[in-house]
């Protein structure tokens, strides 16, 4: 027990030291690799509570996909951050009242809070005992048996915002060279490569 | 192991989603010039095919995907409805699309996927799915909005039409959070029995109710969330205007008689007051604001405006009679829409598009044919005897009557009384005044086809009331009983 809360507590210090780190530091590239840290540090903590699932989820979606286009898009965007920092700075005040507010509200909220105890599974889809299920095993049935229907209509309406951002964006524009690999492929040596014969001193 | 859920009652739904990827495939496999009309064929054909998959899968009540969707007698009305109108828009697309610069062979793909969507709404048994469902017809209809990327009022209304579509979405859900937090569950057969046993409504179900039924009412265009109908329906190409005006409205109709009459039958009481003020709103917003329009793709904005106040009418009523006329309205309102659309995407001089009520005069000297049919739908549209649109009215105002809701129905009729006044405009525009430039003859066949069929239907409507009225009957009483 004492190890698992020495691992929690090193995870949860690192976490929002980077977490910190990510609004700080000076370099955008050096703020996304904080990200990155902060990502794996909360895989560590899904692994702590047993959810190895969403933590392979996480490392994946969000280290593999995520933050590499985060990486990407600061890399290849010339966006001034010291200007942006400046505005921040300006609103730092009122955003740090409502931040405040919000923290207050939700304490007094959570620290409210009571469950009816008759309540506890009741749920529609209330979690499975972690002895007779694997956790990856009861999220699979949730969406995947259970919910296969909205699955599968959320990932049409991923399908329609992706077909809509081709047909409105994509345009043909004039001069593009493609490659043509069928070309490429039926060349042959014998129609393109000359031997030449350079005397000495000559050139040709 | 578990078992699979029940898929089979769904599908149609699963055919046409495999289709349109199938079809996406052959647009871009096939040469450019003419993936376009390969694509429309196949869409129309994928189409048909469903039609015939919603048919030969019976009206029986059925559950599938863990109650998730279901089936029965109105799903099976109110789709075949919706497909009818997805169908006739490719069709009536044809010359447009060539002509005016947006001959993408996405463009029946989307529609289909819309059609998709409208669906999953028409069959949606749970809040969740009725959320996936909008939200696959409306994202396809944004896209079809803008689709004429080059022209700013087309991207003026796709954009417009996406920021408050969103907007509404966004109110829908929180509607749908707050039902979730205080029915317990998202299904509607769970929610309809849990509601039944409360004494009293809690305030916070009758405030994600109303949420609930703003989202719905802006889906369905009516007053006071019709705003974006104007300059969605003025700005889009036409096409996408015709089509707009019909499936969609029929699906979000569906949908909104499903939620209201199903997990919310028993809190009529309740909705009661949401409904009458929006129906009445809808009926007086449609006939005064349109009084004042020039262009004809506004003026059917607005008519589509009061005619779902019309229709609303008899979810005021909340009784089988009262769903009854709204499945018959939103039948011949479909028939007199696309109509009517026919003839608008018709009006062009010498080949450029027109679209003021001032280019249609003299038509009747010029293209008598095509002032013919025109005069039909707006007899129609104005209630006009014998023609269909009249006894849609009929239907939905004797709902009102046997409901006891006089005054509704006094509202209405003064307000088709105003209405008639801009429709019968057109008609004398048309018939009396001198001729201005002449229209082109009707390009394609499809189009021809379209007024000449729903001419004949507004008219024949007469002599076969009872066909339609027969099903939709029985479909009101599978909803009610559902």
């Amino acid at each position: 027990m004492a190890i698992a809360s020495f691992v929690f507590y090193l995870l949860a210090a690192v976490l929002v030291a980077c977490g910190a780190l990510v609004i700080t530091v000076r370099n955008p590239v050096h703020s996304v690799l904080f990200l990155v840290l902060a990502f794996f540090n909360a895989a560590g903590l899904f692994i702590l509570l047993g959810a190895e699932f969403l933590a392979m989820i996480l490392v994946i979606v969000y280290v593999g996909a995520v933050a590499v286009l985060f990486l990407f898009v600061v890399m290849m965007l010339d966006i001034n951050f010291l200007d942006m920092r400046r505005g921040a700075q300006r609103y730092a005040g009122i955003g740090g009242a409502v931040g405040l507010v919000l923290l207050v509200e939700i304490l007094l909220v959570v620290g409210a809070w009571q469950l009816d105890p008759a309540l506890a599974g009741t749920g529609a889809a209330p979690t499975p005992a972690a002895a007779e299920m694997h956790n990856t095993r009861a999220l699979g049935n949730l969406i995947y048996t259970d919910y296969v229907y909205l699955f599968q209509g959320a990932g049409l309406v991923l399908l329609v915002a992706m077909m809509g951002a081709i047909v409105l964006t994509l345009r043909e524009r004039e001069g593009v060279k493609r490659q043509k690999i069928a070309d490429q492929i039926a060349r042959r040596p014998e129609d393109e490569v000359k031997v030449v014969k350079v005397s000495n001193r000559a050139g040709i | 192991m578990d078992a699979l859920p029940i898929m089979a009652p769904a599908l149609p739904e699963m055919f046409l989603a495999v289709a349109a990827m199938a079809m996406m495939m052959v647009g871009v496999f096939t040469k450019p010039e003419r993936a376009p009309a390969l694509v429309s064929a196949l869409a129309i054909a994928a189409l048909l095919a469903t039609g015939g998959l919603v048919v030969a899968g019976g009206t029986a009540f059925q559950l599938a995907f863990n109650d998730l969707f279901v089936v029965d007698r109105f799903a099976v009305f109110m789709k075949l409805l919706a497909l009818a109108g997805s169908i006739l828009a490719i069709v009536m697309s044809e010359g447009y699309v060539r002509r005016e610069g947006m001959n993408l062979f996405e463009f029946p793909v989307l529609i289909c996927l819309a059609t998709l969507g409208m669906l999953m709404m028409i069959s949606a048994n749970d809040l969740i799915a009725l959320y996936i469902g909008l939200e696959l017809q409306s994202l396809a209809l944004y896209v079809v909005a803008s689709l004429q990327r080059d022209r700013l009022r087309s991207t003026e209304a796709g954009l417009k039409y996406f920021v408050l579509g969103a907007l509404s979405s966004g109110m829908l859900l929180y509607g749908a959070s707050l039902i979730y937090g205080y029915g317990g569950s998202t299904q509607f057969g769970a929610l309809a029995t849990y509601f039944s046993t409360l004494e009293e409504a809690p305030v916070g179900l009758i405030v994600g109710l109303v949420f609930l039924s703003a989202g719905l009412a802006f889906k369905v265009s009516a007053v006071p969330f019709h705003m974006w109908t104007p300059d969605v329906y003025e700005g889009a190409p036409t096409p996408v205007t015709a089509f707009f005006a019909a499936a969609p409205k029929i699906a979000a109709m569906a949908l909104f008689l499903r939620v209201m009459m199903g997990p919310f039958g028993g809190l009529v009481g309740e909705w009661f007051q949401i409904i009458w003020f929006i129906s009445a709103a809808s009926m007086i917003v449609g006939s005064f604001a349109a009084i004042v329009q020039t262009n004809i793709k506004r003026l059917m904005a607005y008519s589509s405006i009061g005619h779902i106040g019309y229709a609303l009418i008899g979810l005021a009523a909340g009784t089988e009679e009262g769903v009854t006329g709204i499945l018959i309205y939103m039948a011949i309102y479909l028939v007199m829409n696309v109509g009517a659309f026919a003839v608008i995407l018709c009006m062009k001089v010498k080949d450029r598009m027109v679209e003021d009520v001032s280019d249609l005069a003299g038509l009747a000297k010029t293209r008598p044919g095509m002032a013919a049919g025109m005069l039909v739908f707006m007899f129609s549209m104005a209630g006009i005897p014998p023609m269909a649109g009249f006894f849609g009215k009929l239907y939905v105002f004797r709902a009102a009557i046997n409901a006891e809701l006089y005054v509704l129905a006094v509202i209405g009729a003064l307000a088709s009384v105003v209405a008639a006044y801009y429709y019968l405009r057109i008609v004398k525009v048309m018939y009396f005044d001198e001729p201005a430039e002449t229209i082109d003859p009707i390009e394609t066949r499809g189009l021809r086809v379209v007024i000449a069929g729903a001419s004949v239907l507004v008219l024949g409507f007469i002599f076969y009331p009872s066909l339609l009225a027969n099903n939709a009957a029985l479909a009101a009483l599978s909803l009610l009983q559902g």
